[in-house]
């Protein structure tokens, strides 16, 4: 029988997700024997027209990391779409937009106006802005067009499976490959692979008392103790709106989660259930009270959504 | 005018791509090389609590988030004006070190040594770390991925997160290490000076002993006479974590040394209307142009140009090799390019034997890792050296510690102008009018800017080790008339 045929790619992403592949170590190496890698920017000759140039559906399975950012990180992505029978959407940015995503916060024109003539140590070039075609005395250049919204992955392509985090553990890769492996039958299509069906608090080893809070602290403002459930100390924790499947690997270094992993099952909105976690500590019952304790959570948009704008119920504000 | 494409090549924010065009006679006319990606992390931070931005500017890199880390926890501890425990300092270090030692193995035997344990000339299938196994022997290809692996451990256990770390904070770090772990790391860190010596050796059989690779690492068309640029300690001494940022001139001579706040009186960025990424420069010298020399401001930040910058390594081992690099290749400052490799090799080197220095440090598990800040928030500057160039994060807070404003100029940008620089140069002696483009002209023209390990370059060569590059060549009304590729 032949190899089943992998592909992996990158959008405008890190390189973390790569990262990640690579931290199987000696185990990479099983994975070149299982599969024949048709297309890994990362490790195999890297030609679009070779892709083109394949069957439809000729590609059994592509691994797709990033976000979609600009004209080319689309065109790959229906490209690859055409090319394989199964697309994974890897990582927390072909997932939900990841952090790439938080310049739904903005917007492009902020964005080039901050780049290219605003920050102190640009020297603006007569308020020019890079173009997408260039005419040089020598002939004409261009680059990709920056995308006025950043999309997750099926924002652009029907997407078959997801594999989250940021990046996902390679123990959880590794899982998912031998699974794939193992020819059992795969999952229904828009299943998550390579995570817990519970939140991040299932596997944190933290005490949970569910105490009812008067107030936050920012993490840097106090010196919490280790082995008590951060929220109930008054700190930021998303771990009660994030999937479980890193082993709570930040609660467990002394830092809280920021939800990479994104929502848990059958939650649409990462930020709306941390809303509901957060309302449900909450020791008040007057408006203005309840107002005054929210006040001190600073920058709710950018912290519970943090992986997840473009995926969110938000998807980016409007012109700000 | 015929136009030769190299696209995509890969990688800083996204992929790279090169465009020489010749003239009627098929000299080369001129070089573009293009960053065709921005996400914008400068302008969609602003309104995040700064004290976030350590763990979201690892994210502009999954290579060296810890470059990333660290800078932004340096900006932190200046913007909330705290000054951390020492033993906080010495845990950053140790990871700092640690990474260096690893990412610095990456790129010697996986990206940047196949060319010289290999050969240049070599054929594209045998030009990469499996080709550099079978010249220098099957246990190196486990040592290397050991190397990975171990500096991978270490780094997780003190960063929390093997990929972007998440333990540094304002005011220290998140968590400590305990005598039991320290001991691990102490031998890990035995074998690292170990497998840095074992390297250095290796340099020194295969590309020392052979005079053609001296010769092409002296050869003009891999030069460029530019300033240099590095973090230096009290001593002057390499310094990857800590420090002030020093200057020499195309002659070696110091020409300016500045704290981290003071950057904006030295640096300025370049832009261009055809490609997404600035390129910095010196200030007070100015940008004349993609041009070398004591009058443009153009400088280099890479391993070889913080050995240029300062004036010696930190540690026994390395600074034994430090003084022999420059005798042989004739006194400071190099500005033979491909010397980088060599010099990348030494802070590996270094790297590791810092870290062995720093875990053997009692303090090193103390329990008093992190001070609370206790002043009003208002603007900072971190500066680390990331494997890729000198890294600095500027931040301004509103009193409540929220971005107003941010301000990055990251690792390899430094090098934007200098690699355009020595891509160009390289093209122009290698392609000649009437001489087929091969690919082994290809590869060479590559080796000019693989030498800056370029974040794109970490993306190429990796495992199987295959540059992708294509070259299309164009007739004057852009027709196909040519092209050569890279065989698998």
């Amino acid at each position: 029988m032949p190899k089943p045929k992998l592909a992996l790619y990158w959008a405008a992403s890190c390189g973390g997700c790569e990262i990640a592949v690579l931290d199987l170590h000696e185990k990479i190496l099983d994975v070149a024997n299982a599969f024949d890698i048709v297309f890994w920017p990362v490790a195999l000759d890297f030609k679009y027209h070779d892709v083109r140039a394949m069957k439809d559906k000729s590609i059994d399975i592509c691994l797709f990391n990033g976000a979609i950012v600009n004209s080319e990180n689309e065109e790959m992505a229906h490209l690859m779409r055409n090319k394989s029978k199964l697309v994974v959407a890897f990582g927390a940015c072909a997932h939900e937009g990841g952090i790439p995503g938080l310049a739904n916060l903005t917007t492009k024109d902020e964005i080039l106006k901050w780049v290219f003539k605003d920050s102190p140590s640009t020297v603006s070039n007569n308020g020019t802005y890079p173009q997408t075609h260039t005419r040089m005395p020598e002939g004409e250049i261009e680059i990709p067009e920056i995308l006025e919204t950043v999309k997750a992955l099926n924002q652009v392509i029907d997407v078959d499976y997801y594999i989250p985090g940021c990046p996902p553990q390679p123990d959880q890769i590794w899982g998912v490959i031998e699974y794939i492996l193992s020819g059992k039958p795969m999952p229904a299509r828009g299943a998550t692979l390579g995570a817990g069906d519970k939140t991040c608090c299932e596997e944190c080893p933290r005490e949970r008392k569910e105490k009812k809070l008067k107030q936050f602290f920012r993490p840097y403002e106090i010196i919490s103790d280790p082995n008590e459930c951060f929220l109930d100390q008054g700190i930021i924790c998303i771990g009660p709106a994030s999937r479980s499947g890193c082993g709570a690997l930040c609660p467990k270094a002394n830092i809280p989660c920021r939800g990479c992993y994104g929502a848990p099952p059958n939650c649409p909105d990462q930020g709306a259930k941390m809303v509901s976690a957060i309302s449900s500590v909450i020791d008040a019952h007057e408006a203005e009270e309840i107002e005054k304790i929210i006040d001190q959570i600073v920058d709710p948009l950018g912290t519970f959504y943090r992986f997840s704008v473009p995926q969110s119920i938000l998807r980016r504000v409007e012109k700000i | 005018m015929k136009q030769i494409k190299i696209d995509p090549i890969t990688r800083l924010e996204g992929h790279g791509k090169i465009d020489i065009f010749l003239n009627d006679d098929g000299e080369v006319a001129n070089t573009y090389f293009q960053i065709p990606e921005l996400r914008g992390f400068e302008q969609f931070c602003v309104g995040r609590p700064v004290e976030e931005m350590p763990r979201i500017t690892t994210r502009i890199c999954g290579v060296c988030p810890e470059a990333h880390h660290m800078a932004a926890a340096k900006a932190c501890d200046a913007v909330f004006h705290v000054e951390i425990p020492s033993a906080a300092k010495k845990l950053r270090a140790l990871l700092y070190n640690v990474f260096f030692a690893g990412d610095h193995t990456t790129h010697f035997y996986a990206l940047g040594g196949p060319d010289f344990i290999v050969g240049p000339d070599a054929p594209a299938a045998e030009r990469n770390i499996l080709g550099v196994v079978k010249k220098v022997g099957l246990e190196i290809g486990g040592k290397v991925i050991e190397m990975r692996k171990r500096t991978q451990q270490v780094i997780k256990t003190l960063g929390g997160k093997q990929t972007h770390q998440i333990t540094s904070m304002p005011g220290g770090v998140s968590k400590g290490v305990s005598i039991e772990e320290a001991k691990e790391i102490e031998k890990h860190c035995e074998w690292f000076v170990e497998f840095g010596k074992f390297t250095i050796q290796a340099f020194n059989d295969i590309v020392l002993k052979n005079q053609v690779y001296v010769d092409l690492i002296l050869s003009d068309t891999f030069s460029n006479k530019t300033y240099y640029m590095g973090l230096v300690d009290e001593n002057n001494k390499v310094n990857f974590y800590d420090g002030k940022v020093r200057v020499v001139d195309p002659d070696g001579k110091e020409f300016v040394k500045y704290s981290p706040n003071e950057y904006l009186e030295n640096i300025a960025e370049h832009v261009e209307p055809w490609t997404y990424l600035k390129f910095p420069f010196l200030k007070k010298v100015g940008w004349k142009g993609f041009v070398d020399g004591r009058e443009s401001g153009i400088y280099r930040a890479t391993p070889l140009s913080r050995l240029n910058a300062a004036d010696g390594m930190p540690t026994p081992l390395a600074q034994a090799e430090y003084e022999k690099m420059y005798s042989t290749l004739g006194g400071k400052p190099v500005h033979a390019t491909l010397a980088t490799h060599w010099a990348r090799i030494i802070e590996l080197l270094s790297g590791a034997e810092m870290a062995l220095d720093l875990i053997r440090d009692p303090e090193i598990s103390a329990t008093h890792i992190r001070n609370i800040p206790t002043e009003i928030p208002t603007e900072g500057v971190g500066i680390v050296e990331a494997p890729r160039g000198t890294l600095t994060h500027h931040y301004t807070t509103d009193e409540r510690g929220i971005l107003t404003k941010v301000n990055l100029i990251v690792g390899t940008t430094n090098n934007y102008a200098p690699i355009t620089m020595s891509i160009n140069k390289a093209a122009r002696g290698l392609i000649k009018a009437g001489v087929e483009v091969t690919e082994g002209t290809l590869n060479k023209i590559e080796m000019a800017f693989r030498a800056y390990d370029p974040c794109f370059g970490c993306a190429t060569h990796y495992m199987p080790g295959k540059m992708p590059i294509e070259v299309r060549i164009f007739d004057s009304s852009n027709n196909l008339i040519d092209l050569v590729t890279r065989n698998p």
